[in-house]
């Protein structure tokens, strides 16, 4: 008898004949609202990300780091980055290679305003997960229509069968008497660019 | 062995961390007497209990999503052969290879033997209940396999060889001074200038491990959530050592009790709302990973899930106990919990402390192996009130005295109890008495009988200003 065989018997012994099995009531807070851009932006903000609201990506992005290498993915728009830095697009690179980077941009798939969220899928624009772990600075380019109002819109939203990664503000710990102390292991700095079609182009 | 295969039978004696040297009142009494701990702790489970009610309150539906949550996990267990079937299922189709350990020595074999495939002798590892429970640890050093904790607080109790005090934060006993001091010690390459500023302590660690991160090709986790409709497992943290050990590995092995599973994707949305804001009071943690087998070119290659009985399904042999395998970990139960906030989690023996520990580790060892624990509460209800998917704590600690007989005295004051726990006026009477108690001393002088004889041997905790339903209903 295989332990999978021992395990699933013990369960059906367990349960007995007929256990009934609950509705689930689903009385929460379901199906589209209207996405708060600026609570997205004040939770980002209250877990200490940076946000920027601008249609300017490769200006703001100079002003965040002006000279340097940057990791970036490989479908990143080419025009996002400055003229200033030194892009080494991500082909596979070994992990020192990455660590040693001044910095990572990458876009995002879904966000989430109420719990200031941002999630990366792997796709072409955001890159292999470990791009953006490595490298002590994340730039984070996001597009309004890709945020959402809440969790339960953000998960209709994703694919499961990609690897996700939910991001709300930078490495931090709650370990040393319970307080949330930014910068750990990950990327101690995380920069979220909102481009706002709104703002004219500023240089 | 006299059992017959297929039914039921606890977590094994001789292995793994489930039951402690000495019952709880004996260990609770050394606790108590160290006052350094019980500040420690006192802050801690007060700085939580702010954070945690005030992101709580930001959501209109938290009750909805408590109901849900309570509901998914009814139905999951009702459900189980058939879910961990379409788990193993999903997960093959996916690139993953999925192990099925019947008890604790079983999975550390397991795991020991999928490290030393791989021909590596460290490996690093992320927080884990389920790893802790069966002491993987242990089994590895034994296997010659160095076993490298990455969680801060994991590493703060690895550095001080020292034990886990909390499920979520294993290092709460400790201040930041203390921190310092460990690290100091013990830290290889720590630079002395070290303070015990919380964000120098912080990137101490990053700078310690960031090395061994990098080169070491094996890891092994827990996982929070695992989807049975796709085979997806979930990791929540917050330093990025989750995702560390989730990413560059070439080798990932997941160590997961088999009542983790869930049955859809759709279901995460209830968990992932319930669990940042009960556990460490944020509105979501710093970091989520989620994976599905492998991804060619992203992460690791070869990916082992061991689901793991060990006990369970003895507690879900049990229709009253069984709702303790509802439990996400959140440890929301301890922050509220006026005995754990006394004694801290050392005393409960087992790796799951507190409340829920109280009402779980008998249930996986059997109650004669963990007699005490039904025991060390006051049934006060707080637990109960906390718990995001509504488990009903007093109710089955009740249940196990019962099948725990202890001393006549507190059998007489816990039955007393337990009627009063009956009999909600009475109760919130009771507790507002107990308010007004700061009247008797330590130990319980001026207390009637028969408290005064149960409280002889206790400091009895000091009453909240408001109790925890009198705040509930303010809400």
């Amino acid at each position: 008898m295989s332990s999978k065989d021992v395990i699933l018997d013990r369960i059906r012994a367990a349960l007995g004949a007929g256990a009934a099995v609950p509705e689930v009531p689903r009385d929460y807070r379901r199906g589209a609202a209207p996405p708060d851009l600026d609570l997205l932006v004040e939770r980002l903000v209250d877990y200490r990300a940076v946000v920027h609201r601008t249609a300017d990506v490769p200006g703001t992005i100079a002003g965040i780091l002006g000279s340097g290498t940057v990791v970036v993915p490989p479908g990143l728009p080419p025009e996002w980055l400055p003229p200033g830095l030194t892009a080494v697009p991500d082909d596979d690179l070994p992990a020192e290679r990455i660590a040693a980077a001044d910095g990572v941009v990458t876009a995002a798939a879904v966000a989430v305003a109420e719990t200031g969220t941002i999630v990366l899928d792997a796709s072409a624009g955001q890159g292999r997960r470990i791009i953006s772990l490595l490298p002590d600075l994340h730039i984070c380019v996001l597009r309004p229509d890709q945020v959402v109002a809440s969790v339960p819109e953000a998960v209709a939203r994703l694919d499961p069968r990609r690897p996700l990664t939910w991001i709300s503000g930078p490495s931090a710990t709650s370990d040393i008497e319970l307080n949330r102390v930014e910068g750990v292991h990950g990327p101690r700095n995380l920069h979220v660019i909102l481009l706002d079609a709104a703002l004219p182009e500023a240089g | 062995m006299t059992t017959f295969l297929g039914m039921p039978v606890h977590a094994p004696r001789g292995v793994g961390h489930l039951r402690g040297d000495e019952p709880f009142p004996v260990a609770a009494r050394t606790a108590l007497a160290n006052p350094q701990l019980r500040r420690n702790l006192h802050h801690a489970t007060t700085t939580i209990r702010d954070k945690s009610g005030r992101v709580i309150a930001e959501l209109p539906d938290w009750q909805e999503l408590r109901a849900a949550g309570s509901a998914l996990k009814a139905a999951t267990m009702a459900r189980l052969p058939e879910l961990l079937d379409q788990l193993e299922e999903a997960v093959t189709a996916a690139g993953g290879v999925v192990h099925w350990a019947a008890d604790a020595r079983e999975a550390n074999q397991i795991v020991t033997d999928l490290v030393r495939a791989t021909g590596q002798h460290r490996v690093i590892k992320v927080k884990s209940m389920a790893t802790q429970e069966i002491g993987l640890n242990e089994a590895l050093e034994q296997a010659g396999i160095t076993p490298v904790e990455t969680d801060l607080a994991e590493l703060i109790v690895q550095l001080g060889d020292d034990k886990p005090s909390h499920i979520l934060v294993p290092a709460i006993h400790r201040n930041r001074a203390e921190i310092r001091e460990i690290f100091l010690r013990a830290m290889p390459g720590v630079d002395p200038s070290l303070t015990d500023d919380p964000p120098r302590l912080a990137g101490a660690a990053r700078r310690y491990l960031r090395e061994t991160f990098l080169s070491t090709p094996v890891a092994i986790s827990g996982a929070n959530f695992a989807v049975a409709e796709t085979g997806t497992l979930a990791v929540v943290e917050s330093e990025g050592n989750g995702r560390m050990c989730l990413t560059l590995p070439q080798t990932l092995i997941t160590v997961m009790g088999i009542e983790k599973v869930v049955p859809t994707w759709q279901d995460l949305e209830v968990f992932l709302q319930l669990l940042p804001r009960a556990s460490t009071g944020e509105r979501m943690n710093p970091y989520t990973s989620m994976w599905t087998g492998v991804t060619p070119g992203d992460g690791p290659q070869n990916f082992h899930l061991v689901l793991l009985d060990n006990g369970r399904t003895a507690v879900l042999s049990d229709e009253v106990g069984r709702q303790a395998l509802h439990c996400i970990r959140c440890s929301a139960c301890l922050n509220v919990c006026p005995v754990y906030e006394r004694t801290g989690g050392h005393a409960y023996g087992s790796v799951y402390p507190g409340p829920i520990g109280a009402v779980l580790s008998p249930q996986l060892t059997g109650v004669e192996d963990n007699a005490s624990l039904p025991y060390a509460s006051s049934l006060c209800g707080a637990c109960f009130d906390a718990c995001p998917v509504k488990i009903d704590i007093p109710s089955i600690l009740v249940h196990l005295r019962n099948q725990a007989p202890h001393a006549r005295t507190e059998a007489a004051v816990m039955g007393a109890a337990a009627y009063t726990m009956d009999h909600p006026r009475l109760y919130a009477a009771a507790q507002r008495a107990a308010k007004l108690a700061r009247l008797p001393g330590r130990r319980g002088r001026g207390l009637p009988p028969p408290l005064s004889g149960w409280a002889a041997s206790r400091d009895l905790p000091e009453p909240p200003k408001q109790t925890f339903r009198d705040w509930w209903r303010g809400r």
